[in-house]
């Protein structure tokens, strides 16, 4: 144990060259790993929008020839980043939709306004990629011309323009997110230790 | 570059002006030359492959983005820092404030006067050489001490006192590293000391004898330390300085900061290969004389950009210094080292008088013994952590 005085001086220095060499050599073995690294992913084969399932809570949407006017989803919003206008028309009695603006960048993707849709007119997309030049253009504008708001009919949808889109708004409501059930999770669960 | 200028003059390409006047424009435009178009992309060039190998050293990717593999992405960097708003803060002394990091630049500019790219590849191939560079490069800390006092807050005075007390020590060791190849040279101009050694690497002045293969690894530490890089950090230490000197600085004068300590890297490099690694020599290939300066640039190149690569490795390795360790690893270990190979070459010279010694094959073979030795510890890591390999630097 020469740990003291010219012998502690000399430790010091192999201290430092030997350390230091073993250290340069784990880095340099770093240089040939492969990096742990997961990258933003743009380089896929197929568009990453499109692999995300059906529900998943992107950026929302409107179909507006399925919107009733309902108003559910602006006071549905906790943040009301939604604003729609729909007064009714006074010689015709029909709801008239004058404006739809959902401002994204307030949006919490909570997915309360596409829960009380009854037709499933607004709707999560699996578009993710939001970024903008200005705050201005966060704003969805919908409603590009006053149109009349949809009214369900009895039976099924007989134009063949709407019934399409109608048909992805049901299926967007029925397929909700189920409520779990914890009886059966038990039982897998005992299986899995077992 | 003096012969060609005398060429032209000669030539009668400048009849009727003054020969002095010359000279003088001349100096502005290879000057002009090399630092537009040598300096400045070589730094955009060093700042990505920092941050590229330091990425992977670290397992990560590292700029991929902008352009081929990233490439321009310093060029970005430049770009934005150029557009931003530059800012000087109310209770700084304006002018120093303005002109300090010019003094930082300068200090790494200056140095390219006397690096000799190849044999005729020099702006000035100065008798002084080796002084001039000890003496520019010193010439940054009168920047970042200025920098440090005129912006008024107290991390960055810290940051330009602790500067000015490492790159003051360090210029000690740094100079007495030096010694063993005046010695051995008798001269401090740049391109003699690289004609005293030859192509073959036993022949470098790192193989001379023990004393100059020492003195070259203290050389090397001491001009880290010098530019500030790590695991000599300390005057910008972002996590106790909040970047030091340069934390009042923001757009190009930022910037400028930052491109001096990178080139200075290159400087560094350059400096090494010329004392002890050759230089440009490279073998009787060709008499073509353009290839011939091409193939001497490139060789001079490739070595000092390999030191710029072990800067970096360093960086990735090493964490940073205390001061009081700084301080004790120059004045305890590098100065007695410094006088030791001082006088070890002195009395090598005495004893085997004649330049050559059989001893510097002892030494190259020492010297590949430890690179083996390094690559059997890598291959050793290699193998126990069995990590997935990717060996292509491009990801």
């Amino acid at each position: 144990m020469a740990s003291k005085g010219i012998g502690r001086y000399f430790q010091n220095i192999k201290e430092a060259v030997t350390t230091i060499f073993e250290g340069m050599s784990v880095t340099c073995s770093h240089l040939v790993r492969k990096p742990y690294t997961i990258q933003y992913p743009d380089r896929v084969p197929v568009r990453i929008q499109d692999t995300l399932p059906f529900r998943y809570r992107g950026i929302l949407e409107v179909d507006l020839e399925i919107c009733t006017g309902c108003l559910a989803c602006e006071r549905a919003c906790p943040i009301d980043c939604i604003v729609i206008e729909a007064p009714k028309d006074q010689k015709t009695k029909e709801m008239i939709l004058k404006r739809f603006d959902i401002d994204i960048a307030k949006c919490m993707y909570c997915g309360l306004c596409s829960e009380v849709c009854p037709t499933g007119s607004i709707h999560h997309t699996t578009e993710f990629e939001g970024a903008d030049f200005s705050l201005e253009s966060m704003i969805r504008r919908f409603v590009k011309a006053p149109v009349a708001a949809y009214k369900a009919k009895k039976g099924p949808e007989t134009d063949l323009l709407i019934a399409p889109i109608l048909e992805r708004g049901m299926r967007y409501i029925e397929e909700f997110a189920e409520p779990a059930d914890m009886k059966k999770i038990k039982a897998e669960e005992k299986t899995v230790a077992a | 570059m003096k012969e060609f200028v005398d060429g032209l003059i000669a030539n009668g390409s400048f009849a009727g002006m003054p020969v002095e006047m010359v000279y003088a424009l001349m100096m502005l435009l290879f000057g002009a030359i090399v630092v537009f178009g040598f300096a400045l992309p070589l730094v955009t060039l060093t700042v990505w492959v920092e941050r590229r190998v330091w990425a992977r050293m670290q397992s990560r990717v590292g700029p991929n983005r902008v352009g081929p593999q990233g490439i321009l992405q310093a060029l970005a960097d430049g770009i934005k820092n150029i557009l931003k708003e530059d800012i000087i803060p109310d209770a700084a002394d304006r002018r120093l404030f303005a002109i300090a990091p010019f003094f930082v630049v300068w200090g790494f500019v200056a140095t390219f006067a006397v690096v000799p790219f190849s044999s005729h590849l020099v702006i000035a191939d100065l008798n002084v050489g080796l002084l001039y560079i000890t003496a520019v490069t010193a010439l940054s800390v009168v920047g970042v001490l200025m920098a440090g006092w005129a912006s008024n807050n107290k991390w960055s005075l810290l940051g330009g006192i602790r500067s000015a007390a490492q790159i003051i020590s360090y210029e000690i060791p740094a100079g007495l590293a030096l010694i063993p190849v005046i010695l051995l040279t008798g001269t401090l101009s740049m391109q003699k000391i690289i004609q005293a050694q030859s192509w073959e690497p036993w022949n470098w002045f790192v193989f001379h004898s023990p004393f100059t293969f020492i003195a070259a690894q203290v050389f090397f530490i001491s001009a880290l330390a010098e530019s500030n890089r790590t695991p000599f950090d300390i005057p910008e230490a972002e996590s106790e300085l909040v970047a030091g000197f340069a934390t009042e600085y923001s757009g190009m004068r930022f910037a400028l900061f930052f491109l001096a300590e990178w080139g200075a890297l290159y400087v560094i490099g350059a400096i090494m290969t010329t004392l002890f690694f050759g230089g440009w020599q490279i073998p009787p290939v060709t008499d073509n004389v353009a290839l011939q300066q091409g193939l001497q640039f490139g060789i001079f190149f490739l070595k000092s950009y390999f030191w710029v690569f072990v800067a970096m490795w360093i960086r990735a390795t090493l964490p940073r210094v205390r001061v009081d360790q700084l301080m004790s690893l120059c004045w305890k270990y590098f100065v007695p080292i410094g006088f030791l190979n001082m006088i070890g070459t002195a009395v090598w010279m005495v004893v085997w008088p004649q330049q050559r010694s059989p001893a510097r094959y002892l030494m190259f073979f020492l010297g590949v013994v430890i690179v083996v030795q390094f690559f059997r510890r890598v291959r050793f890591h290699l193998r126990r952590a069995r990590p997935e390999m990717y060996y292509s630097p491009a990801i």
